[in-house]
């Protein structure tokens, strides 16, 4: 591969990307095409950004269009042509032939129509040249075996006089051009196409040929739109993306919370799916909320709702996204798949995240996308996409609706994406509970928890589940368990006072048992103190008697009872 | 017709320098109107190659071609006028 030709850019958007440089320099170059496909905006984008930003004057030889029609068609794409034309940087020459008022009468050639750019390239020192289409010389004159040498003549004059030049040529059957003009251009060959599939158009554009040059070989989408003509190289972008440290929120704290050290890292990719209803372009534009409250701008491309309709949702969980909207820091973009085909789709987004710059992007939801196109285009689209972001450093967001609750994707996204959120919508006992699971959270260690998510005016909260017998339980479920589980409590902290009591009484009782025995015992005791003392009165009156009785017998008391015996 | 009849004929000739073909055409019209439009003619020949901005000026593509601006409507004629009559013809003016 020699790298030895030089190349003149032509300040399309993606194809001097494409094509490592642009056209190539002093050598002809071939635009063809079907009626229509952008053929002569190419030439004209070629000419104008070749006089306006690389300083190469050029001529517009067009033997169509009349020159005014020229200035006013790229007018309306903001190019002023006209303005150019008046600094003497672009000449338009019209070739104009009338077959009808011109009769072929011998032998002739084209010498008038080489003075004629000779004149005009001379006259304002032109580097490039546009010749649009020199196939309707063939309609002109009736010797094609005259015309065929003259435009060989023209192709080699060109190369010749070292202008860069476009032609342009109407697709022919089964060959490249009508006339066959490809076998004269052998530098650069650059196809057009307009095709319409499943009543979606898209134009695409294919290098057929760049001699000595690598190049793009893929059939890359491009766009006309009031901007001009862009191509988007939208091919693989390799893994060598930017890694970065910080972490962002997600809007949520009770989310954040889940992943340790607070969100996901700035650059991820995150997958939101989930069954419908379950909350995944809320929690998208909670996302994109929180990305603007940090001074980021948030970039919002919807595929099924509208800017107001998604407004008026937030505002009803109280995030009002229409400020950011006002302030510029926020772009909503919406639009329906099928409005355009898959490549028209990922080149507008790729446009949009190129304009507006945004450090988080939204696709809401990519499910939209499978059922407009084969799932292997969306899931290459899609992987372009992720692959651009990430390389850009900008923080994904997708959400995708699931028609089942399962852990994969229709798209097959799982595998490059870094995070993934599952949301759940389930029946349980005769309700729907939303739930949240983090099913994935690459270099983040995450709470493995399946959480109630709930949504209120407050905004989103995901609740702790309630770790019951029965498992995790959520909702009215999780509201009974609860509500059972104090039930339980209060009973048991009833059953725990009603044996205080008991034990309080009982304690009482024995109390007044010790009391009544003690009682029992000192009358006992009084008892027997007062048997003691009437035993000793007795034993005193008895002795008193006796001594008594004795002195009354005149007894010695200590004889006293011989004397009875 | 009798208007167009005293009009003068006049004819433009354009060539690129002394080629073969540019000869041959300014030859054999030269033929033709001494032979059949004698009186009636005012040849001019434009060389494209001394003043290319003519050719612009007047739509000139191929060379040579014989232009009869006058009478009215312009006519073209590209080759070298080998062919006689249909010169004749296609000017438009009878002997």
């Amino acid at each position: 591969m020699t790298e030895g030709i030089t190349k003149s850019a032509t300040g399309i958007d993606g194809f001097d990307d494409l094509t490592l440089g642009g056209l190539p320099t002093g050598r002809p170059s071939l635009v063809c095409g079907s009626a229509g496909c952008g053929k002569t905006l190419f030439a004209s984008t070629f000419l104008f950004n070749g006089a306006k930003i690389y300083d190469e004057p050029g001529v517009f030889v067009t033997f169509e269009e009349r020159p005014v029609d020229i200035i006013a068609n790229v007018d309306s794409l903001g190019f002023d042509l006209q303005g150019l034309i008046d600094q003497s940087k672009i000449h338009i020459e019209h070739i104009e032939i009338d077959p009808s008022e011109v009769a072929e009468i011998g032998d002739y050639d084209l010498e008038a129509l080489f003075l004629r750019l000779e004149f005009a390239v001379d006259q304002i020192g032109a580097k490039r040249i546009v010749l649009d289409t020199i196939e309707s010389l063939f309609s002109a004159f009736s010797n094609p075996a005259i015309l065929r040498a003259e435009i060989r003549r023209l192709f080699d004059w060109l190369k010749q006089k070292g202008l860069t030049a476009v032609i342009t040529g109407e697709r022919g059957d089964g060959t490249l051009t009508r006339q066959g003009l490809e076998e004269y251009v052998s530098d650069c060959v650059i196809l057009l196409d307009h095709r319409v599939d499943n009543q979606i158009s898209t134009r695409r554009l294919r290098i057929v040929k760049y001699r000595g040059t690598a190049h793009g070989t893929n059939e890359y989408p491009f766009l006309i739109d009031e901007d001009g003509f862009s191509v988007l190289p939208v091919s693989s972008l390799g893994l060598g993306h930017k890694v970065f440290e910080d972490r962002i929120s997600t809007g949520v704290p009770d989310l954040d919370a889940m992943l340790t050290g607070g969100g996901f890292y700035r650059g991820s990719s995150i997958l939101l799916t989930g069954v419908a209803g379950s909350g995944k372009s809320s929690l998208a534009c909670m996302m994109a909320d929180a990305a603007c409250q940090r001074g980021e701008r948030a970039l919002y491309l919807s595929f099924e709702e509208s800017e107001a309709q998604t407004v008026r949702n937030m505002k009803s969980i109280g995030t009002d996204l229409g400020k950011w909207l006002k302030s510029g820091q926020m772009r909503y973009i919406a639009a329906r798949p099928t409005f355009y085909s898959l490549e028209m789709h990922l080149a507008i987004m790729l446009r949009e995240i190129n304009r507006f710059k945004p450090q988080l992007v939204v696709l809401d939801p990519i499910s939209a996308f499978t059922d407009s196109a084969d799932i292997a285009e969306v899931q290459a689209m899609l992987l372009r996409i992720v692959d651009y972001l990430k390389s850009n450093g900008i923080t994904a967001v997708f959400t995708h609706l699931a028609s089942v609750e399962q852990a994969q994707t229709d798209a097959g996204l799982s595998s490059i994406m870094d995070g993934w959120v599952l949301l759940l919508n389930r029946e349980a006992n005769g309700e729907f509970n939303r739930e949240l699971y983090l099913l994935k959270a690459r270099g983040i260690s995450h709470s493995n928890q399946v959480r109630e998510f709930v949504m209120s005016s407050s905004g989103i909260h995901l609740l702790e589940p309630y770790l019951g017998e029965g498992g995790a339980l959520t909702g009215s479920a999780r509201r009974n368990e609860e509500a059972r589980a104090r039930r339980a409590e209060t009973e048991r902290q009833t059953e725990v006072s009603r044996v205080q009591d008991q034990v309080a009484q009982r304690r009482r009782r024995a109390r007044a048992q010790i009391e009544a025995l003690n009682a029992d015992i000192e009358a006992d005791e009084a008892e027997l103190n007062r048997l003691i003392r009437t035993e000793e009165i007795y034993q005193q009156q008895s002795r008193e008697n006796a001594a008594a009785l004795a002195r009354g017998r005149g007894l010695d008391v200590s004889t006293g009872k011989k004397k009875q015996d | 017709m009798t208007e167009v009849d005293k009009e003068p004929v006049k004819l433009v000739l354009y060539v690129a320098g002394e080629t073969p073909k540019s000869l041959a055409a300014i030859r054999n019209l030269e033929k033709i109107c001494s032979e059949h439009l004698a009186g009636k003619y005012k040849v001019e020949v434009v060389d494209l190659k001394k003043q290319p901005q003519l050719a612009r000026e007047h739509g000139i593509v191929a060379i040579p071609t014989l232009v009869k601006e006058l009478p009215v409507p312009i006519r073209k004629i590209i080759g070298d006028l080998s062919d006689t009559q249909k010169v004749l013809v296609h000017l438009s003016v009878e002997e």
